[in-house]
């Protein structure tokens, strides 16, 4: 009871913490905390089924696009307003992951892996070669339609008047904080019992009368979703979506901030968010060159993976028991 | 018919290639339990080793090439020691994670040693044609066929005849025995990683004088070289390099015959190659069921 307590002090301080950030940032900085809040949505999803459920993928920028491309055809091909594509979005990523979990009951650890790394892989072909319903390799604009965007112009909310920036950011922390008590919600009760059992050992978890079939696809339905989510979101952040929005790196670079945020923990992926978005402006410091930030992302990863396996919340684990021995 | 056969043969030669690079991935995963995903940027860099010895220091080809294979050689015994071996015991997650990081680390190393720029590498084959029975059949994809398959049936005889090569096996199959009976395992698994980033350094030789050289040059086939392995088995040698040749041929066919595949669904197709073997056959068509005991 205490520790829930604890918790929900902590989550409303950073409530007010997000809430009041923008005030103390500039427009620039606005926006990359928006993006933050986008990764931290995809890096739920794809922790809920690889860090609880144990099931490897390395293709959730795929399922990212499918949301983003939904909110780009919602909004541009049928008029829909940007705030009701998000749970359109949803349902649909949510539905192709749902599928795909189906075959994917099949297999198994690294086969897995390599099934979910060519779907990444693949993804922007097919893109391209379906023009007509996605626009092909020269993208959908969103930002053509000004009714259905908060757009250039600013945005009035509840009688506030915010710059396009700011509505991006408070839109993105909204959604992302809403899903982040939602997984809290799922994973502390029975599903997230019956998820942990199926990561730690399947044959134990089948005996003790868990339905194997059920919670991977629910994993992986539940886990597309909030990718499918964020797609979108990240769709409506930069006004325009094509081929190599979502490329095969997106994925990886998913991967390796739930690596960092540590697996199997909520807390922890705020840190591997906030990674993914600004480590390759730090590595800039580093070298002017392109290739700086992916040997900084590969010398991290496998110094995480050796030296801090659990991530950032195993380390925040460590500090507050060490408080708490006192 | 002429046609048929000539897009036949250059799928075979794309075929060969893709069979070295899943060989390649087989003898990992033999070797570790692995699918190594750095496998396509490690045979980018040792390409790029060939093109600065040939290119910037002027040396013939062979012995460029030798001394490129020695050095990858020494590089994928290395990278094994050195980052995989310390998790190699642990989950499978752990070690694709370290693979992976490997892929992410080598690829921006090479863009910032040699910049993100194409370069062209020259073929040790003459780019001429010569006429078999009204097939024109270019030399190069002839010494591309050729090189794919000595190199597979020497390594063939290395397993099969040398006493490396038998620890090797034994190393892989079971480690705890053949620790009983002296054999160095870690030792010899790194071997293992070392022939296999050999393996890739010649199917980079292969790719490219057909395509140039960048840091992405191997992401296409790597993906080829699973669907490949996969296709013949990822325990299977024999399996790898003739599920290169048939993927090769038959991609080839669908991209030519097939208008709605054409060019830019082949990487999509390969993929559903995959999916398609890893759901009615998981085994391949040349390797072994595994069954588990818990």
């Amino acid at each position: 009871m205490r520790r829930t307590a604890t918790s929900a002090g902590l989550f409303a301080a950073l409530v007010v913490a997000i809430a009041v950030l923008p005030k103390f940032l500039t427009d620039f900085r606005a926006q990359q905390f928006a993006y933050v809040a986008v990764y931290l949505v995809a890096l739920i999803g794809l922790n809920v089924l690889t860090g609880y459920t144990g099931q490897m993928s390395l293709g959730h920028g795929a399922f990212m696009a499918v949301g983003g491309y939904t909110t780009a055809i919602l909004m541009t091909d049928h008029g829909i307003k940007d705030l009701w594509t998000i749970p359109a979005a949803a349902v649909v990523a949510g539905a192709a992951g749902f599928l795909f979990g189906l075959p994917a009951l099949r297999l198994t650890g690294l086969y897995l892996a390599l099934a979910t790394f060519a779907i990444a892989v693949a993804t922007p072909a097919v893109i391209k070669k379906f023009e007509g319903f996605t626009g092909g390799g020269s993208g959908k604009n969103l930002f053509g339609v000004k009714e259905l965007t908060g757009g250039i112009a600013p945005v009035h909310v509840l009688g506030w008047k915010l710059n396009f920036n700011n509505w991006l950011y408070y839109l993105c922390w909204t959604v992302a904080l809403v899903l982040y008590v939602v997984a809290w919600l799922l994973l502390r009760g029975r599903t997230g019992r019956a998820f942990r059992a199926v990561r730690d050992s399947e044959t134990a978890a089948l005996s003790s009368g868990v339905s194997l079939a059920r919670y991977k696809t629910l994993a992986f339905g539940v886990s597309a979703a909030y990718a499918g989510v964020a797609g979108s979101l990240f769709a409506i952040a930069t006004t325009y979506v094509n081929p190599d929005t979502f490329p095969v790196q997106l994925s990886i670079f998913l991967l390796v901030g739930v690596v960092v945020g540590g697996l199997g923990s909520l807390t922890g992926l705020i840190a591997g968010a906030i990674f993914i978005e600004f480590l390759p402006l730090w590595a800039q410091d580093i070298s002017k060159s392109p290739g700086a930030p992916g040997v900084v992302y590969g010398v991290i990863l496998i110094g995480v993976i050796f030296l801090l396996p659990t991530g950032a919340a195993g380390l925040l684990r460590r500090v507050a028991s060490l408080f708490r021995g006192r | 018919m002429t046609n048929f056969l000539q897009q036949v043969v250059s799928g075979l030669a794309s075929g060969g290639i893709y069979g070295a690079l899943a060989l390649a991935l087989v003898l990992i995963h033999r070797a570790t339990g692995v699918i190594n995903f750095a496998q396509g940027e490690m045979a980018t860099f040792s390409t790029y080793i060939l093109w600065t010895l040939t290119q910037n220091h002027g040396w013939p080809y062979w012995p460029a090439l030798a001394v490129t294979l020695a050095i990858s050689f020494a590089g994928g015994f290395g990278v094994h020691q050195l980052v995989v071996r310390p998790v190699e015991r642990g989950s499978v997650l752990r070690v694709v994670i370290v693979t992976i990081g490997l892929l992410l680390l080598i690829n921006g190393a090479m863009t910032w040693i040699w910049s993100g720029e194409v370069r062209s590498v020259h073929s040790p084959f003459p780019t001429r044609t010569i006429d078999m029975g009204g097939v024109a059949i270019s030399i190069q994809d002839l010494g591309t066929i050729g090189v794919s398959i000595g190199v597979v049936i020497l390594l063939g005889l290395f397993f099969r005849f040398t006493k490396v090569g038998l620890a090797l096996r034994a190393a892989a199959t079971n480690p705890a025995e053949a620790r009983l009976v002296g054999v160095r395992v870690p030792l010899l698994l790194g071997v293992g990683w070392g022939l296999a980033t050999m393996l890739g350094a010649i199917a980079g030789a292969l790719t490219a004088p057909t395509v140039f050289l960048d840091p992405n040059m191997m992401q296409a086939v790597l993906i080829y070289a699973f669907a490949a392995a996969v296709l013949g088995g990822i325990d299977s040698p024999v399996g790898a390099v003739v599920g290169g040749l048939l993927l090769g041929v038959g991609l080839n066919l669908l991209g030519t015959y097939v208008n709605f595949v054409g060019a830019d669904l082949r990487l999509p197709a390969a993929l559903s190659v995959i999916l398609a073997v890893l759901l009615f056959r998981p085994a391949g068509l040349f390797g072994h069921r595994v069954v588990k005991r818990v």
